[in-house]
């Protein structure tokens, strides 16, 4: 018990953990919102992976760090053109629901 | 008077913070899923967010823990919370409109994915490196990022620049009665 935090086992179980708690978020929310929040959650689930196996495998402990900065950069400039579409639908639907976003019968 | 903290005490305060950690993360992407409010979405993924931080100061890594603060709660959270101000959703009547196997739906799927993911990786021999080339400390990762992955910051920053554009471009269709 007192070697949790020096296992690499750990680390890993909890970025599927984060990974899940995404997909679950994504499936389940109603709204184009929750949606972004879960997809934020994936995208932390991947980092942590990266960052598990830099710091307990990788010979150069130096490049899990830049692709978990890189993932970072990835997910602002995700949250920031998901937020003007979600601004673009509100516009022409008056409404974010996902099940609202249909303009065929069905 | 000795005030030196005996040698047996600092693992279990090492492993009581980072259990609290990941009680911290787990907590805070459960309200984030399941949270009715969008608001209060927001807030455990923030919750979520300095969880993780946390847990990369275990993984020896401080600039990416502060990056992840900054980054992470700093700007994603409040560009969220921009969109649930300007889009307005309304959470009570969204509550009632989910349809009924969603839920359980997502729970098995969700689950089934944590499993496997989980179990995979239990279950691997991972293969210890021998040597260790440097030790990761943020002179290392900004030497790095400047040399070996030079073109993959710049082009980072024109994929920012371009979301930005984009965004803006996306945004603004619809406003001044403008057609796009």
């Amino acid at each position: 018990m007192l070697t949790l935090s020096t296992q690499l086992n750990t680390y890993l179980f909890i970025g599927a953990m984060l990974f899940g708690f995404g997909i679950f978020g994504l499936v389940r929310r109603p709204s184009l919102i929750g949606m972004l929040i879960a997809a934020e959650l994936v995208l932390c689930g991947a980092s942590v992976n990266f960052m598990a196996f830099n710091r307990f495998l990788a010979p150069d402990p130096t490049v899990g760090q830049i692709i978990t900065l890189f993932i970072m950069a990835i997910a602002a400039a995700e949250a920031a053109i998901v937020m003007s579409i979600i601004i673009a639908v509100y516009r022409n639907y008056k409404s974010i629901e996902t099940e609202d976003l249909a303009d065929l019968q069905g | 008077m000795n005030l030196s903290i005996s040698p047996d005490i600092v693992p279990i305060f090492r492993e009581g913070i980072f259990f609290g950690l990941l009680i911290v993360t787990v907590l805070g992407a459960l309200i984030s899923t399941l949270a009715k409010r969008m608001t209060r979405a927001i807030l455990g993924l923030v919750v979520c967010f300095i969880g993780i931080a946390g847990i990369y100061f275990f993984l020896n890594s401080h600039f990416v823990a502060l990056m992840q603060l900054l980054i992470y709660v700093g700007a994603v959270a409040i560009t969220i919370c921009f969109a649930i101000m300007l889009a307005q959703p309304d959470e009570v009547k969204m509550a009632a409109k989910t349809p009924a196997l969603a839920g359980p739906f997502a729970i098995l799927l969700g689950g089934a994915v944590t499993w496997v993911l989980a179990s995979t990786a239990m279950k691997a021999t991972w293969m210890v490196p021998a040597l260790k080339e440097n030790e990761g400390t943020v002179k290392q990762v900004g030497e790095s990022l400047l040399t070996t992955y030079s073109m993959v910051f710049e082009l980072v920053s024109i994929v920012l620049l371009l979301a930005i554009l984009g965004a803006l471009v996306i945004a603004r269709c619809g406003r001044d009665k403008i057609e796009c």
